[in-house]
């Protein structure tokens, strides 16, 4: 197969026929990319079949714009390392980062529960304030509703980002070669695994926190470095890894090969998947990101990033090939490997 | 059927002593030792977990006897292979 | 990890299978049967079959509690949770299950209360939290699985739990061997043993294995060097021409199995006569139900259940594949109309079933062997 653009493997026309949304359709894996391409993407964006990205690049008037939107549901809204207003600030920024745009401003909606504390609300305000402050983001405006009691699970924030296209950085999954290396910026799991042990049902505990921070410093050190040769970054949230990696494989039409020995990940997380059955590959992670660099850039791109504070812990934990194509392999140093697929639903702990 | 992960016993309740708190790499959880009321274990010890209940004492000893058994994989022929070697060159050293 | 990570070390994971290699007959084909869904995912998770040579072929068991659950228990267990003021708990493993209407997590969509649980002591917790309700926990699985459930159901008589009742479908393995071997598609040359369940029943249960079929049984643990050594002690066995059953997992299994373990599931539970397993039909004496002194706990003595039998589609061959007649990809509806978004049967949903294990870790893998061991 060429090397050159894959103007084969375009992905399967998807149609939306579910009839009601299910909890999964949000997880951020299969059920998810289904309702968005199936339903949204043909009723917003016609025929055209780019892929979706973390942010949309825009010219306004000639100017170039970076604008993107997410919106943060997350039950506590308090946990380990965080809270949801300091996911809403990181999440956008992070995707404003990953799509190779400086965060700018942020608008954000507030979406309150009647009932809600004022003190809890004062902490969220708080902590959305000093996320930006954090992250170099003006806070430009906003809009706030209240919904009856039992209708937000406190509170539901929505962010919309904007911000500047750096400079000879262009991401795009079609621009990724066999031979491309995957780097990912530090251990993953923690913020699933917190979030699913700050929810009390499974009785577990341990010393984890969530990682959630923005990654513009980390993002801008890869680009310092590389430059051009950045094809492709993702921030792997809902679904993990596995996810943002195997949507990297589908909209490039390559074979992503990731080291299994080499994936960064701390202990608690490994005891708390070995335990529950998951696998950390799908957990949510807020604070990293996974970049597709040229092979001789590389080598300095990590080195950049483990020289970036917090970036101590990056490593290069793939490569692209050409085979299985559209699909994610992890590899064994003894030779075994394994399919990696998207996540269906939410993580469930099995004990089976 | 099925997952069931080894975990260290790190105390038992005071006020229970079928509860124990057990660590998995730094995951801690109440176990129930329900199961193993014949031979209890006490803090120290490992334990099979599955569904929160302790199933089984792990025994350090058979796990080193079978991890020395993998290691030696090999060995055997080998050790047979090398001793092969120096019998020819006897042989061969009289013969020149 | 400690007695985890020792037993997934890549070198004697390597020389392990340099020793397989050297151990099997060029000349023959060994089949090899896994009973325990377990080591089925266990297989796929670590790639072993990448490592294996190709004259040994690992056949899937249905050692499954889920897979071999029949469809209408299902449905009986969520017509009894449509009931207003019922909590139906039962661990992840059976929420994407499907039922005639949809699976436990799908009727949590459309209302029903339905709460994952991770041990059936946390079925118990739920009750205390929830007075006003009743909660029916689902439980499932084989001897491994029983005996916390007995033991639950005697801590819930001690406290006095009230609101609280069991829907036993625990199955029993030997029956799923006898039926295996009793099948006349199979010709099998020996048994990777269930782990787990030798920790409760011990490994005498096995013998008439060896004894009467002449099969020689390893009882084996679950990680990539438990089955490499169990497979290397089969094929040892072969060799000589043996059969006996022998403890790979002895850091874990006693030969007698947990007599308290096996004295809690005698106060609670009693064998069925007779039960239906998906795809292997009616087997006796393969299933336990709870005892009459404890009916209190008895969900299907405290409320009425349907008895739903559904038959499974005919295009699916989900019984075939659970016997190890077929593999996986051999089933007309893999793939296509059964996937694990979309499971037309529990094999393609439970973490255990083959066809959920072969789709998710191994079948776009194609020739890659080849393509890996060349470029590394």
């Amino acid at each position: 197969m060429s090397a050159g653009a894959k103007l084969g493997n375009p992905a399967p026309k998807i149609r939306f026929r579910e009839p009601q949304i299910e909890m999964a359709h949000g997880a951020g894996g299969k059920a998810s990319r289904r309702l968005v391409e199936g339903l949204f993407a043909p009723l917003f964006f016609g025929a055209s079949a780019e892929p979706l990205g973390d942010a949309a690049h825009l010219k306004i008037n000639g100017a170039p714009m970076a604008v993107t939107t997410d919106s943060f549901v997350v039950k506590p809204i308090v946990f380990p390392g965080g809270s949801i207003g300091e996911l809403a600030v990181n999440g956008t920024v992070n995707d404003l980062a990953v799509s190779g745009a400086k965060p700018e401003a942020l608008v954000l909606t507030l979406i309150l529960e009647a009932g809600l504390r004022t003190d809890v609300l004062q902490a969220e305000i708080q902590a959305i304030a000093d996320a930006a402050r954090k992250a170099g983001v003006r806070i430009a405006g906003g809009d706030t509703k209240v919904v009856e009691h039992g209708k937000a699970d406190g509170m539901y924030i929505t962010t919309t980002g904007l911000g500047a296209p750096l400079p000879d950085v262009e991401i795009n999954p079609h621009s990724v070669r066999s031979g491309d290396k995957v780097l990912l910026s530090g251990p993953i799991g923690d913020h699933g695994i917190t979030i699913l042990l700050a929810r009390g049902e499974l009785e577990m505990e341990g010393d984890l926190r969530s990682d959630t921070r923005s990654v513009f410093p980390l993002v801008s050190a890869v680009i310092r470095e590389a430059g051009p040769g950045v094809r492709w970054m993702r921030d792997p949230t809902r679904g993990g890894v596995a996810t943002s990696l195997n949507e990297l494989a589908r909209d490039c039409g390559l074979g992503v090969i990731l080291f299994e020995d080499s994936i960064p990940v701390h202990d608690a997380v490994r005891g708390a998947c070995e335990l529950l059955g998951l696998d950390p590959l799908h957990i949510a992670n807020e604070g990293q990101f996974l970049a597709v660099v040229a092979p001789e850039v590389a080598d300095a791109a990590l080195k950049s990033l483990q020289e970036t504070p917090g970036g101590e812990e990056a490593r290069i934990v793939g490569e692209i090939r050409e085979q299985p194509a559209g699909s994610v392999l992890v590899t064994s140093l003894y030779g075994g490997s394994r399919i990696v697929d998207m996540l269906v639903g939410d993580p469930l702990p099995r004990i089976c | 059927m099925c997952l069931a992960i080894p975990g260290k016993i790190v105390e038992i309740a005071p006020d229970n002593p079928n509860s124990a708190l057990v660590d998995v790499v730094g995951m801690r959880r109440r176990v129930d030792l329900g199961l193993l009321e014949d031979d209890r274990p006490v803090p120290g010890d490992w334990v099979l977990i599955h569904v929160g209940f302790a199933m089984s004492k792990i025994s350090e000893v058979d796990a080193l006897d079978q991890m020395r058994t993998l290691e030696m994989l090999g060995e055997c022929e080998a050790a047979v292979q090398e001793v092969r070697g120096y019998g020819l060159e006897e042989i061969e050293d009289k013969a020149s | 990890m400690k007695y985890v990570d020792e037993f997934r070390d890549p070198e004697l994971i390597t020389k392990a299978a340099e020793e397989i290699r050297r151990l099997a007959d060029p000349n023959r084909h060994y089949r090899l049967m896994e009973v325990c869904g377990g080591h089925t995912h266990a297989i796929y998770r670590f790639g072993l079959k990448d490592v294996l040579p190709p004259n040994i072929e690992l056949i899937h068991g249905p050692g499954c509690p889920v897979c071999v659950l029949p469809m209408g228990r299902i449905d009986d267990g969520l017509s009894i949770a449509m009931q207003p003021d019922v909590i139906f708990a039962a661990f992840g493993d059976m929420m994407r299950v499907p039922g005639t209407h949809g699976s436990p997590l799908e009727h949590k969509a459309r209302g029903m209360d339905v709460r994952i649980v991770y041990s059936p002591t946390d079925a118990i917790k739920l009750a205390k939290l929830n007075p006003q309700k009743h909660v029916m926990f689902f439980a499932i699985g084989f001897e491994t699985t029983a005996p916390s459930t007995a033991l639950t159901l005697l801590r819930a008589k001690a406290e006095g739990i009230h609101n609280f009742s069991i829907f036993c479908n625990h199955v029993t393995i030997i029956p799923a061997i006898r039926a295996i071997l009793d099948s006349p598609d199979m010709r099998l040359d020996g048994f990777i043993g269930p782990g787990h369940v030798s920790t409760v029943i011990g490994c005498r249960p096995y013998e008439w294995i060896a004894k009467n079929e002449r099969k020689p049984i390893v009882v084996c643990g679950f990680e990539p060097l438990d089955l490499l050594q169990s497979i290397m002690m089969l094929l040892t066995q072969l060799q000589k021409g043996e059969a006996k059953v022998e403890n790979q997992y002895k850091r874990v299994v006693p030969w007698e199995g947990n007599r308290a373990a096996l004295r809690a599931m005698a106060e609670t539970f009693q064998l069925r006569p007779y039960f239906e397993w998906r795809g292997l039909g009616f087997i006796s004496q393969s299933a336990l139900r709870i005892r009459e002194e404890y009916a209190e706990w008895d969900t299907e003595q405290r409320f009425h259940v349907p008895g739903i039998r559904v038959t499974d589609p005919k295009a699916a061959q989900c019984g075939e594949v659970l016997k190890g007649v077929l593999k996986p990809a051999q089933c007309k509806l893999f793939g296509r109309e059964c996937t694990p978004e979309n499971p037309v049967g529990a094999l393609m949903v439970s973490s255990e079933g083959s066809c959920a294990a072969y789709y998710n870790y191994e079948h776009r893998k194609g020739n890659l062997l080849t393509t890996i061991s060349a470029s590394a």
